[in-house]
């Protein structure tokens, strides 16, 4: 508009800054509309400047990454052995949540869990010898993200385990996921006690033949129709997968009954009906395999995975290939089972945060108002999280709606150069696990990501950008 | 004696809420000093300086907010860190729990106010000119009133702007009238057909109020912030204004304010002032008569000078039916200086001004070197007459008490009077001190209370110097309207009330003190301060 113009306008203001100039203009009966403004992220100039030289052509890279993720349709289509199945899976080799990492620096729960693992591969007879073979050279660690693989809180994957197999059918990747073992002593929190041990020996004898029988008679189950449809049942498909839970069980259980005897079939569908989480590891494969899908896509400055190893907090951009960037990772704000406190939480920890990254979880929480609870917050602020998630990504979603955001898609797609330059992170909601080994979960709660692995990533990105 | 710090990771809050949430704790009983500040540059050297930069804080990141409390013990200080927590928090939900959510940013805040037409900018300096790009990047037009934004930034931004034919008022830019709106530090004046271009934030303030308070109007004022005169920017915005309003049905005559712009600037106002059919009024402070030889441009002696001269045209009279007011004023000021003189000792002899608008500072500066002779002052442009120490007065001396070594760190005194009063107090202490002068500025933004935080300290110091056997007078003028949320009739009457000389004009309080001092030189026979 021209400076002629506006004086022939009505004054409309966007009060960056001072709220107390939108108080004067608002007694003045002027519109005015505040921006709640935070600095961005400390970076370098030299960065922003070729990140702001080549804003256009990273939009258009974003939005063919968007488009990939928006497009994704991810299928439960089998079950299987992780050696046999997972892309690289060796015999000695381990895969973990989160960015890499070695025996030395991981934390509790991730020990316990390996050393759970290595006793249910036969490879360990009690905890002190795996813990010894565990810290050797025989084992090889691995994160689960570079296998087409994602794992809830440790995130543990041994060679004998059994996986749920997914497939983008839009893109033809794979994707793979433990089954989710329940509630109280798992080894995913890094429990490995007999009755853990026990629990895992009959979800692969049991569990695994009779769900395995139930989805090849169905042939393959539509997992982005049941989160789409959860998130209008007040799930987010992290922290809170009810209604996603009884939505697959409706699906599965005419097939588990008709592929099984009737006192396996109790047995199975009273284990997931018993456990409320049980879709969460079906929630995080099917974003993995959708985001899978979006990687490698030059310039694009889009968050293809985002995972805490309970040690260091990592991500990936489809723009910089399988380069990781990490910072520690924070500890979560949490309300603690009773008997717990803070100071017994873990660093946050898993691959879970693959929902966040695919505009689900916390950044669906607006559609999971009973989540905010667990930090004390207001069904307002369940709303606020989601609308702020908005600001840091590349666009919405098509098929998932937030209906008290007048079914507004869910902001999908991060990307890392909104969340540095307005110094806004990514909101997750989140299991914390007990620092020590064994001991489990302790609590549920949010957080927001930490700003360093995003700084590394933009720096990182500009760098291959000038080189172009 | 203990002293706390804490780092509160990410937690960004603006400087205006970290110094009412710094006021509050520092009342607390027990508490000798705290900082709330945010880890920036600057505040890392104010910490510093006064002893509060802990080693701990070594780790903090520019995000990060620095939280530091010096207390006589242990629990005072805890207790004092939870109030921080406390009302940071209500702060935070005061915003959060607002009936609707806050966009976080300009192009979030575009898609709910689709038609927005202007932005303003107020974060800090270092990051106001990414902003303002983005919204002039939007067609939108921006007024930054934050300071501290480089040179090649706003160069920068102006050249862009000029292209896109936009306003970028600022960086530095206080204040602005655009459309009857006072945006940022601005009084409520008529609307009518003077249009003014300031690169002077307290000029335009006091010509727009002195225009509506005899009765005529502003269309537009537009403030370029006071850089945009000079070498480097070479008044990109200042000559697009003045094209604006040449070409503004609604302004028929304009005001130029400023201090002196740069030759060339100068030249360049100048040279487009010959195109414009309306007349020109201009007031650049000090700048050396003779340059408007043979200009088009009505030059003005002060500020009052300026608003009275648009006013005549506006009302049709002839540009010099003011003078005729002016007069009476000369003959009142004497009157009031003949009896004021009657109740000075003959060790009386120097007037203190003290100004929380630079502008009027500089004007009070011009009018008594005119008057009085030698002025020193924190902001004199000759370094004979610049003061060693701006906390020490010198004779006649005028301070701004706005400018950089009173505000790093601290609100501005149009908005916190305190270090002015105990200005006002030390001055009252001076056996050679006959006359005190100071600004009050009304309009948005400014202190809410003038005359309540004013008057008790006035009357404390007359006390003071009553003990001693002294009288000083009082003299202020307003910058203001009674349609201000102060109300200037309210504040003149209870300042009358604590028996000071309100004028209608900085020129005019200034013309009352210089004439004061000027008539006891006269009467005790000293005249060391005249010209030579």
């Amino acid at each position: 508009m021209a400076k002629n113009d506006l004086f022939d306008k009505d004054l409309k203001v966007i009060n960056i800054g001072l709220t107390s100039f939108k108080d004067s203009l608002e007694e003045v009966n002027t519109d005015v509309m505040q921006v709640d403004w935070k600095p961005p992220a400390e970076i370098e100039e030299k960065t922003l400047k070729i990140i702001s030289d080549n804003h256009s052509y990273i939009e258009k890279e974003n939005e063919k990454s968007l488009k990939k993720i928006l497009s994704g349709t991810p299928f439960l289509v089998d079950l299987d052995i992780a050696i046999d199945v997972i892309p690289g899976m060796k015999k000695n080799m381990i895969l973990h949540a989160g960015p890499p990492i070695n025996w030395d620096r991981m934390c509790g729960p991730m020990r316990g869990a390996i050393i759970g693992a290595l006793i249910y591969e036969g490879l360990a007879k009690n905890p002190e010898e795996a813990e010894k073979i565990a810290a050797s050279n025989e084992i090889e660690y691995s994160p689960c993200h570079e296998h087409g693989t994602v794992g809830p809180m440790a995130g543990i994957v041994s060679p004998s385990m059994p996986v749920f197999v997914l497939k983008n059918e839009e893109y033809g990747n794979h994707a793979y996921c433990t089954m989710n073992e329940g509630l109280g002593k798992v080894l995913r929190y890094g429990a490995f006690s007999k009755e853990v041990i026990e629990k895992m020996r009959w979800m692969e004898s049991v569990l695994y033949p009779a769900l395995k029988r139930a989805v090849n008679e169905l042939g393959k189950i539509d997992l982005k129709n049941i989160i789409a449809q959860a998130l209008h049942m007040g799930d987010e498909v992290h922290n809170r997968n009810r209604a996603a839970t009884s939505l697959f069980y409706r699906q599965i259980a005419p097939a588990v009954i008709k592929t099984n005897d009737t006192d396996i079939a109790v047995k199975v569908l009273e284990f997931i009906n018993g456990n409320d989480h049980f879709f969460l590891n079906l929630s995080m494969p099917a974003c993995k395999v959708t985001l899978d899908a979006a990687r490698n896509i030059k310039g694009s400055s889009v968050v293809v995975a985002m995972t805490r190893n309970g040690t260091d907090f990592g991500i990936q951009l489809s723009g910089t290939g399988d380069q990781w960037f990490v910072g520690p990772a924070p500890i979560p704000d949490a309300l603690f089972f009773p008997g717990y406190t803070k100071d017994d939480a873990n660093r946050d920890i898993g691959d879970s945060s693959i929902t966040e990254t695919n505009g689900l979880g916390g950044f669906a929480i607006a559609a999971s108002p009973a989540i905010v609870q667990f930090i004390g917050g207001a069904a307002q602020d369940a709303l606020n999280y989601t609308r702020e998630m908005y600001e840091i990504t590349a666009g919405e979603n098509n098929i998932y709606q937030i209906p008290s955001l007048n079914f507004r898609g869910t902001p999908t797609g991060i990307d890392v150069v909104k969340v540095v330059e307005k110094g806004i992170l990514p909101f997750i909601d989140t299991g914390v696990a007990h620092k020590d080994a064994g001991i489990g979960q302790v609590g549920a709660g949010i957080l927001s990501a930490p700003m360093e692995p995003f700084t590394k990533a933009l720096k990182s990105l500009a760098e291959s950008l000038e080189k172009k | 004696m203990v002293v706390k710090g804490k780092i509160k990771r990410g937690e960004y809050f603006d400087s205006v809420t970290l110094m009412i949430v710094t006021k509050q704790i520092n009342g607390i009983a027990g508490i000798t000093d705290a900082a709330v500040v945010m880890n920036t540059e600057e505040n890392r050297s104010i910490l510093d300086s006064s002893g509060l930069l802990l080693s701990e804080f070594d780790e903090a990141k520019g995000s990060d907010l620095l939280i530091c409390i010096k207390a006589d013990s242990d629990e005072i200080a805890e207790k004092a860190m939870l109030q921080v927590d406390e009302v940071l928090d209500k702060v935070r939900h005061s915003i959060s729990d607002s009936e609707d959510f806050l966009p976080k940013s300009l192009e979030t805040a575009l898609k709910t106010m689709l038609d927005a037409n202007l932005v303003l900018i107020s974060v800090a300096g270092k990051y106001a000119a990414r902003e303002a790009m983005k919204a002039l990047k939007r067609g939108l037009h921006v007024m930054i009133f934050s300071d501290n934004v480089s040179l090649d930034d706003e160069i920068k931004l102006k050249k862009y702007a000029r292209e896109k034919d936009l306003f970028v008022m600022g960086p530095d830019c206080g204040t602005a009238i655009i459309n009857g709106v006072p945006l940022a530090f601005a009084n409520i004046v008529n609307r009518g057909k003077i249009g003014i271009v300031a690169a002077s934030g307290t000029g335009l303030q006091e010509i727009s109020s002195i225009i509506s308070n005899n009765g005529a109007g502003i269309s537009q004022a537009i403030g370029t912030g006071g850089r945009d005169v000079k070498k480097g920017v070479d008044g990109i915005m200042f000559l697009a204004a003045l094209d604006a309003l040449k070409s503004d049905k609604n302004t028929e005559i304009i005001v130029l304010v400023s201090k002196p712009p740069a030759k060339e600037v100068l030249k360049k106002i100048l040279g487009k002032v010959e195109d414009i059919h309306k007349p020109v009024i201009a007031i650049f402070l000090g700048a050396d008569e003779k340059l408007f030889d043979g200009s088009k441009a009505i030059p003005a002696k002060t500020l009052e000078e300026a608003a009275l001269i648009a006013v005549s045209l506006e009302q049709k009279k002839d540009k010099k039916s003011f003078q005729e007011k002016l007069q009476k004023r000369h003959k009142k000021v004497t009157e009031i200086a003949q009896k004021e003189v009657k109740t000075k000792n003959s060790e009386q002899k120097y007037v203190r001004g003290l100004f929380c608008g630079g502008t009027l500072c500089e004007e009070s500066l011009i009018i008594f070197q005119y008057k009085i002779g030698d002025v020193y002052s924190n902001m004199s442009s000759k370094e004979k007459f610049q003061l060693k120490d701006s906390l020490e007065s010198y004779r006649n001396t005028v301070i701004d008490t706005g400018a950089d070594e009173f505000t790093v760190g601290r609100p501005h005194p149009m908005i916190d009077y305190s270090l002015r009063n105990r200005r006002i107090l030390k001055e009252a202490e001076d056996p050679e001190v006959a006359v005190i002068l100071f600004d009050v500025v009304l309009g948005y933004g400014s202190n809410m209370n003038p005359a309540e935080e004013l008057v008790p300290v006035i009357k404390q110091a007359m006390k003071s110097a009553a003990k001693a056997g002294r009288d000083i007078s009082f003299v202020c003028s307003i910058t203001g309207t009674d349609q201000d949320p102060q109300n200037k009739k309210n504040v003149e009457k209870k300042l009358n009330e604590a028996e000071v000389y309100v004028m209608e004009s900085n020129a005019a309080a200034c013309e009352l003190s210089g004439k004061i001092v000027e008539m006891l030189s006269e009467k005790f026979g000293e005249k060391e301060n005249s010209h030579g």
